[in-house]
């Protein structure tokens, strides 16, 4: 066993953990964060996709000693109290999700693909990029379309906030 | 229409808690005292069991309970069923073999459960698992169903002789033999329908918690059908009688049939929780699913169509085998027979047809209905057949399909099904339009000039839906009937809970059956909340599949809709001092026509349960139940035109388009509809280039994770052309035809024809991998 400390979503936390523990188990069942998913065992679905230190990383390539000291987001984290984050609303609007259960990890990796092309994004990039994450039921289409507005609403408001500064 | 009333773009109630991480999956279930389960699998296809040692792993750290299929067998718990019965033309009853939900004398497949560690945590429950020694005698295995019936084949069960489970046909022999007897032209084909693993994203899961106090079990399962769960475990398995058992399906993380069925593990953990006392969670991971999870389609087919010279359709003949796996699944056995067959006649005129489908036991998991469930394998041999004799007639597919298409109805074909609305050539002119079919010389050429092959393919596909009128299923073979239920209760302030049978594990019923009430009452839709998934809560329900949730779920709700308004009216004119039959709803409060004297709705409710000033006789309250069983299947229709480009140096094929053009009567939302669509297309494409499950001779299973079995991703799609027209389905009160499995029946065979065109070779297999299309385009070089 061994002590895990945690950054998560602003919170510190603390806990001790087998060494074997994956992150995605750390944050599922010591933290109760259930809103990240484990849907494969080979790092391919992307279900478990959370920020660590700010980037996109699979929870479940990652042990939970490893992620000691680092500071994770994960979906729990992402809205600002009761407002979504802009991928978010923009997955809502776009009908970008529909069982819900690949939908964390895209969100997390959407935000994250957004923040690394502040020049905006295109569909081709998009789907690129989307590459370690899996979904069954969109056929992406709603989620490339989310992923695209999200895209452009950010740029929008950075560009509004950078007027008004 | 009001803005969230029926037809509205509607945004969905239930996305809230699944964006941000809320919804509630069975893996996310705790249960105090909550112990955690791992199975003890076959890594044999086939095999004896001689002996099986479980005290090492009982002395290992954390372990509770290891447990056997004799203590279950001991224990009364009985073998896993196949609920629908087919006979042979013979006249015999299908064969079905015992499936021990633990296997204790033989197992039968990669995968087949035959122990179950139950451990403080999973990794000691894997542990514990891995120490279980069981000795095996191996034994030869088959997995391919053509060689199954082969002298000197295994025997996989002894209630089958050559690994036949059923021989079944269809339709008329002699009449079929005479319309090919006057044949112009007869096409014929060889056509496997590669089998496929569904692939939901949120592994199957199951949560037995016995409460002795009670003696009451409840199970948290990733289920379709939680009602029909519970009716099955009770009715056969003896787990528990049906009033000591509650079955709760939460969030769902996606199903395409494969959650419809009853597995071994929901079963076993219920009894392992009142074997060990705490409740028992087992989550299988993906290998677990690749090996365990209904397998869908693997049918090889050979088929025969006769013209006339006018290139009209005078016969259909088709020889079918199924393999249907290790044990007959819950529904494996109307998936290549009545939800197969019955559709032989897509969208065409055909006098005469005769099919013979022989269901066939392998050494491999077992294969029951995945999205569109024999209707996709229908659609596939009807559509490729099509497409082909255009090709050797030297005729416009396009032409020779419209030449042929059923255009008067209700059209009872030979095969059972009576078609009761549609317009074939209004999908077909659509999609031919939205794709510029006519400008597709043009594009071939500008692709020929970067040295590309371009192609188009198109399908039309039927399919039956809405499944089903109890009494023609009965008469069938289905052990159940497929009716839905519904509950509408008003609450004293006028808020609304709809109770359903349905079960949503993706499709957004909590939006459009909100969207039904509001539409109907004008309560605003976050003022009705959907109740599903929970057999103490909701009396009975059939539950989600074959695309039934719309025209049968939510016309039950109608039915309970249509009580509440009779009743809501008669209190209304009560209190309006008015006649019942001059009351309207409108904006949320009940008129007396004509005038300004109104009642808001709210207070009607308060009314009904206030009971202070009610009609004579007239019980207090507002709440009503119905059972709706539907009169026939609902038929939606549409055609989809894909367009390729295939990169001749490496066999790499693009879809450059993609076009679908269905008729769905009519829609509650179209948001979700287009939604639905596009997952059914990409499951389609997926069947037509990427997906394939694949077994060794020895039955090892060779794509039991991502990184063999390749997963339709963002970068392998284009974005969709969707449009849908909308001939209303004369069947149910709402015109609903449904949506859910178009995408995945129409899709495959519109790729095979757009590859087979581009390439200018009509040999190839799927998943028309870039190494399949290379060869196949080397083989047409050669020749």
């Amino acid at each position: 066993m061994s002590d895990v400390s945690l950054m998560v979503n602003g919170k510190r936390v603390s806990g001790a953990a087998e060494d074997r523990t994956l992150l995605v188990h750390f944050l599922r069942e010591n933290l109760g964060l259930t809103g990240t998913h484990v849907g494969c065992d080979t790092s391919q679905c992307g279900a478990c996709v959370v920020h660590v230190d700010g980037k996109a990383v699979k929870s479940c390539t990652m042990l939970a000693v490893q992620a000691s000291g680092s500071t994770v987001l994960t979906i729990e984290g992402l809205a600002n109290g009761a407002d979504l984050h802009p991928v978010q609303a923009a997955f809502k609007e776009h009908h970008g999700l529909q069982c819900g259960f690949c939908t964390p990890g895209m969100i997390m990796t959407a935000t994250d693909m957004i923040s690394r092309h502040p020049e905006g994004l295109d569909e081709a990039t998009v789907r690129a990029e989307l590459d370690g994450n899996i979904c069954r039921c969109t056929g992406y289409h709603n989620i490339v379309k989310a992923i695209l507005a999200a895209s452009k609403t950010m740029k929008g408001s950075k560009g509004k906030a950078k007027q008004a500064a | 229409m009001g803005i969230e009333g029926v037809g509205a773009r509607v945004a969905r109630k239930e996305d809230k808690r699944f964006i941000t991480g809320a919804g509630r999956y069975v893996d996310d279930m705790v249960v105090p005292g909550m112990k955690h389960a791992a199975f003890v699998r076959s890594p044999h296809a086939h095999a004896q069991i001689k002996k099986i040692d479980v005290k090492k792993a009982q002395g290992m750290p954390g372990v509770i309970g290891v447990l056997t299929g004799k203590e279950l067998k001991a224990d009364g718990i009985g073998n896993l069923i196949c609920g629908w019965m087919i006979h042979s033309k013979d006249g015999s009853p299908m064969k079905m073999g015992a499936w021990s939900p633990l296997a204790f004398d033989r197992v039968r497949y990669v995968g087949d459960a035959v122990v179950i560690v139950v451990a403080e945590t999973k990794g000691q429950a894997r542990d514990a698992a891995e120490a279980v020694e069981i000795t095996y005698k191996e034994l030869k295995a088959v997995v391919d169903a053509s060689k199954a019936m082969d002298k000197g084949a295994p025997q996989i069960h002894p209630e089958a002789d050559n690994n036949l489970i059923f021989d079944w046909d269809i339709g008329n022999a002699d009449d079929t033999a005479a319309a090919f007897g006057k044949a112009a032209h007869v096409v014929k084909m060889d056509i496997i329908n590669n089998r496929l693993v569904p692939n939901a994203m949120e592994p199957r899961a199951a949560l037995g918690h016995y409460d002795k106090a009670e003696d009451h079990y409840t199970c948290w399962t990733t289920s379709q059908n939680p009602h029909v769960a519970r009716l099955v475990m009770s009715a056969f398995y003896n787990v528990a009688p049906e009033n000591k058992l509650r079955v709760i399906a939460p969030d769902v993380g996606g199903g395409f049939g494969s959650k419809i069925y009853i597995y071994p593990e929901e079963i076993v953990c219920l009894w392992a929780s009142k074997k060990t006392g705490v409740p028992v969670k087992w989550v299988a991971d993906r290998t677990e699913s690749f090996l365990t999870d209904a397998h869908g389609r693997d049918h090889h087919t050979h088929a025969e169509m006769a013209f006339d010279k006018d290139h009209r359709i005078l016969g259909l003949k088709v020889e079918t085998q199924a393999n249907l796996g290790a044990y007959m699944s819950l529904f494996s056995s109307a998936t290549p027979t009545y939800l197969y067959a019955t559709l032989l006649s897509g969208q065409y005129n055909i006098p005469a047809i005769h099919a013979n489908v022989k269901a066939i036991y392998t050494n491999t998991a077992p294969v029951d209905a995945y999205r569109g469930a024999g209707r996709p394998e229908a659609t596939f041999v009807m559509e490729r057949m099509m497409e082909t004799a255009a090709r050797q007639f030297g005729v416009s597919p396009a032409e020779l399909r419209r030449k042929n298409f059923v255009t008067a109805f209700p059209h009872q074909t030979p095969v059972i099904m009576c078609y009761d609305a549609g317009d074939y050539a209004a999908s077909l002119d659509a999609a031919m339009q939205a794709s510029d079919y006519a400008g597709f010389a043009k594009r071939k050429a500008a692709a020929a000039n970067k040295g590309l092959l371009r192609g188009i393919g198109m399908s039309c596909y039927i399919e039956a839906c809405g499944i089903a009128p109890s009494a023609a299923v009965g008469s069938l073979g289905a052990g159940v009937g497929l009716w839905e239920s519904a509950e509408v209760r008003v609450n004293a302030v006028g808020t609304i809970e709809v109770l359903t049978g349905s079960h949503s594990h993706g499709q957004g019923h909590e939006t459009t059956f909100a969207q039904l009430v509001n539409e109907r009452f004008g309560v605003p839709i976050d003022s009705v909340s959907i109740v599903h998934g929970d057999t103490d809560k909701v009396q009975m329900g059939m539950g989600t599949y074959g695309s039934r949730s719309g025209a049968v779920g939510m016309s039950a709700i109608v039915k309970a809709l249509d009580k509440v308004e009779a009743k809501a009216k008669k209190i209304a004119a009560h209190l309006l001092e008015a006649d019942e039959g001059d009351i309207i709803i409108e904006n949320g409060a009940l008129k007396v026509a004509g005038t300004d004297k109104n009642v808001p709705w709210f207070q009607m409710a308060l009314a009904a349960y206030t009971a202070h000033n009610l009609p004579g006789g007239m019980e207090p309250g507002l709440k009503e139940t119905a059972f709706y069983d539907p009169s026939n299947f609902t038929f939606p229709a549409g055609c989809y035109i894909c367009e390729v480009e295939v990169d001749p140096e490496t066999g790499v094929t693009e879809i450059v388009q993609f076009v679908a053009a269905d008729d769905f009567g009519n829609i509650i939302n179209p948001m979700i509809v287009e939604g639905q669509v596009h997952g059914g297309l990409a499951q389609g494409i997926g069947q037509a280039l990427l997906e394939g499950a694949h077994y060794d001779n020895s039955g090892q299973l060779l794509t039991a994770s991502y990184m063999d079995y390749t997963m339709p991703r963002a970068g392998d799609l284009p974005s969709f052309k969707v449009s849908t027209s909308n001939t209303p389905c004369p069947g149910n009160p709402l015109g609903i035809k449904g949506c859910g499995e178009a995408g995945a029946i129409g899709s495959p065979p519109a790729v095979i024809n757009a590859i087979t065109d581009a390439i200018g070779s009509n040999d190839l297999a799927m998943p028309a991998s870039p190494s399949t299309v290379w060869a196949a385009i080397r083989a047409a070089t050669k020749h």
